[in-house]
């Protein structure tokens, strides 16, 4: 009896040290989700609900999918808060200036590739340009969001003005008529500066997300009231205050972290990645203006974005563009995240925006028109050198 | 008023009289344990309490835990879970016909099933009509998942996430058995109503066959009026194990309706084998199932939505004591081990030729002591490595739970 009493005294205590026997959390620089710091208690409640709202909500027929979609939630396209996979790539379609898209009649401009049972998803009409758009990582996008449109125009040099080859404009584009105008936004004759998107042809991120609901899912809003399938105005198929949660979710995601800061390599890498002018573009740190959350007002941080439109030569030029930009035209891609993600690709690097290069080098390889001289740059370093670039650009 | 007092009076001494029932006069129906028992005799071979002479027999399990479970550093804590509480009426009908019912409630009353509603006539040993509720013979845990069975306190990934278990339906079949020396064959063949569209528009977003219990209509209209079939034989040798193979095939979607062409036919067909076995001297149980889901899915729908589905587990049961333990007699230790692994995808990405994950691999090893064969208590350590259906690094799920299980 004592032996069995002594076996169930060791069994019993076994689940009181439960918590050593469970998977630890992930370092906060391995991930990319979790808010910013600083949120208050109602704010990280907010978060949780627009977390729920991206990442739990599986839309079906019954929720309104479709008919027509591209993908049944936030989080299909976007895993854990990173960048997509071909399987999600949105393909869009029927602009080729600032005039608009000549293709709306016919599904554009995005492509609804995939369609509930017994509908046809659409095809691509026979003369209209695309382009296919890798979804984005999701991380600091508060940041982004905060930055003020005076702090973006003077990184922009449309004349070359400094002689570097570098030009640098913003994307005007007219807002929607849900939009509220930001602290110090500047018109320009009706027009407003783009900064999210592969083109920054999205004003904010309630445009964002409200077109993303509409045109990836078919699910219909007040603020995107149009049915993708049969073009008109339907019942609302998600609440604003859903909306509301995730785009404040998207606000307060954190910064992605960066990692081994302090390695040689990583320093060396930092060092070149300045001295051939990749930061010509990729610019290394912004501040915020004020925000309506704390948190996100006045800060310094390294995304690797100037927010601003680059030729990026021909083999970048799909015949498809939005808002003002032209299509040879891409907004500089934040590089922070880029070290993770393979983590939300299933493994594999999908860069550039559409996913065509496999490795950051031959993303490098594939930058053209003002990016042309960094490029060349780049070839022209040693094998370590570049080694080092790569290194640093990993651990971003 | 007067008729009042009376009718209450009345009934409190009803009341009283049945609460002072004799328990010596119920009498109690053990588990067969002849050996010659199958998995599809699961759903009799329990143990029941008879009134006397009274036609009705009753019984019931009850299953409840505490469970500290993490993913990634993310716990919900401390959890303390109702999950069954299962009653079953038997009624001996006639010489050779009988009904058996099972009600269950699930985590608490948040799910109430008719899991078992059928009426049995026995014209032949080889030829068994059943009609009712019925539980579809796929697999093996369907038709066997009463909780005090499993050594485990969670029921098999592939069994209840892969397979819809406990999936039943409104219908009829056959079934029989043959005995020949050390050998005993079986089989069961019903048709029954089906799958619904849900298995491919669910907020799981994956093809996932448990999303059709969603359908609340289920038990009182069939959603496309296509009968699903299922099938399964099985061989017994006395000494050294029974082998199973079952087979469920039918149409999931709407394809008409009032009389207008939707879609076409599309398919849902499950092909499942099973097997357990006690080895000889070792007395170590042995009990496995894996099974193939083959779904027809339309070409222009989202790649989430798998074509083919498969997925397992294998629990492997050593007694390592019998004898009296704080003073029951029969009492036995368990130690034992699940092993699961489920692929909720099976395929490669159209845009990449990539291959699809969506998979999940578990251990569970576990302790269990039985102080009497309808009664078990357990412990178990449960390690799952969940992988998305790009092939992202695995959300891990790991933690104790401890649970007790019994018949009643």
């Amino acid at each position: 009896m004592k032996r069995f009493l002594h076996v169930l005294l060791i069994v019993l205590s076994v689940p009181l040290s439960c918590k050593k026997l469970e998977p630890a959390a992930p370092e906060d620089h391995e991930t990319l989700d979790g808010p910013v710091e600083g949120l208050s208690d109602e704010q990280r409640a907010m978060f949780l609900k627009g977390d729920i709202a991206f990442n739990n909500d599986v839309f079906t027929k019954e929720t309104g999918l479709g008919p027509l979609f591209v993908s049944t939630s936030c989080g299909s396209c976007h895993a854990g808060d990173g960048k997509g996979h071909p399987f999600t790539t949105l393909t869009r379609f029927g602009q080729i200036n600032e005039q608009g898209n000549l293709f709306l009649h016919a599904g554009g401009p995005q492509l609804q590739n995939r369609a509930i049972p017994s509908h046809q998803p659409e095809t691509i009409p026979a003369a209209a340009t695309f382009s296919k758009f890798t979804p984005p990582a999701n991380t600091g996008l508060g940041f982004l969001d905060a930055v003020s449109d005076a702090d973006i125009l003077a990184m922009a040099d449309p004349n070359d003005a400094d002689g570097d080859g570098i030009s640098g404009v913003a994307n005007w584009v007219s807002l929607k008529n849900y939009i509220t105008l930001r602290e110090g936004s500047i018109d320009n004759t009706g027009k407003y500066i783009g900064r999210f998107g592969k083109k920054g042809a999205a004003y904010n991120l309630l445009q964002q997300t409200a077109g993303a609901y509409n045109q990836d899912m078919g699910i219909v809003s007040t603020y995107e009231p149009y049915d993708t399938f049969s073009g008109e105005e339907i019942d609302p198929e998600v609440s604003n205050q859903t909306v509301q949660h995730v785009v404040f979710y998207l606000k307060t995601l954190k910064a992605p972290v960066p990692r081994n800061i302090n390695d040689p390599g990583v320093l060396a890498g930092k060092g070149l990645f300045t001295q051939i002018n990749c930061s010509k573009c990729h610019v290394t740190e912004l501040k915020t203006s004020r925000s309506s959350i704390a948190a996100l007002s006045y800060q310094t941080f390294a995304p690797y974005t100037d927010l601003l439109l680059h030729d990026m030569g021909n083999a970048l030029d799909d015949g498809y563009t939005e808002g003002s930009a032209k299509t040879y035209e891409w907004r500089t891609p934040p590089l922070w995240g880029l070290g993770l993600a393979k983590i939300s690709q299933g493994g594999s690097y999908y860069l550039l925006h559409d996913g065509r290069a496999r490795s950051i080098e031959e993303a490098i390889l594939l930058h053209g028109g003002e990016a042309a001289y960094t490029r060349d740059k780049y070839k022209a370093l040693s094998k370590e050198e570049k080694q080092k670039l790569i290194t640093f650009l990993e651990s971003l | 008023m007067k008729k009042l007092l009376l009718l209450t009076t009345g009934l409190i001494i009803t009341t009283t009289s049945i609460g002072q029932i004799d328990a010596t006069l119920l009498r109690k129906r053990h588990v067969d344990t002849t050996g010659t028992m199958l998995n599809m005799d699961a759903v009799y071979n329990r143990p029941f309490l008879s009134l006397g002479k009274l036609p009705v027999a009753l019984g019931g399990y009850a299953e409840a835990n505490w469970q500290h479970l993490g993913t990634d550093g993310i716990t919900e804590g401390h959890q303390f879970q109702m999950r069954r509480l299962t009653l079953f009426v038997a009624s001996s009908i006639a010489k050779r016909i009988k009904f058996l019912s099972e009600i269950e409630f699930e985590d608490g009353t948040k799910e109430i099933n008719i899991e078992f509603a059928a009426v049995d006539v026995e014209l032949h040993p080889l030829l068994n009509v059943r009609s009712g509720i019925i539980m579809n013979p796929i697999g093996a845990f369907n038709q066997n998942h009463d909780g005090p069975k499993w050594e485990f306190v969670d029921r098999p990934v592939s069994a209840t996430q892969l397979l819809p278990a406990t999936w039943s339906n409104v219908g009829f079949g056959l079934y029989g058995k043959l005995f020949k020396k050390n050998w005993v064959f079986a089989y069961e063949a019903y048709l029954t109503n089906g799958f619904n569209d849900r298995i491919i528009d669910n907020r799981e977003g994956k093809t996932f066959l448990p999303a059709a219990k969603k359908n609340r209509d289920r038990f009182e209209e069939s959603f496309n009026g296509v009968p699903l079939a299922t099938v399964k034989a099985a061989v017994r040798h006395l000494k050294i194990a029974e082998l199973g193979v079952s087979y469920m095939s039918g149409i999931y979607n709407k394809f008409e309706d009032d009389g207008l062409q939707l879609d076409k036919k599309r398919a849902v067909n499950v092909l499942a084998l099973d097997g357990n076995m006690v080895v000889p001297e070792l007395h170590t149980s042995i009990n496995a199932e894996w099974a193939w889901i083959f779904v027809d899915v339309p070409e222009t729908y989202t790649q989430q939505y798998a074509k083919t589905q498969y997925g397992g587990f294998i629990d492997i049961i050593q007694p390592c004591h019998r004898g009296k333990i704080f003073g029951f007699e029969n009492s036995t230790i368990n130690i034992a081990c699940r092993l699961e692994y489920v692929d909720w995808n099976v395929g490669k990405f159209r845009e990449t030729g990539g291959n699809i994950a969506d998979h999940l691999w578990g251990i569970m090893p576990g302790i269990s002591w039985r102080p009497s064969a309808q009664t078990v208590l357990r412990l178990n350590y449960k390690y799952y490595n969940k992988i998305d259906m790009l092939g992202n690094p695995p959300a891990r799920t790991a933690g104790f739970q401890c649970g007790i299980a019994t018949y009643f």
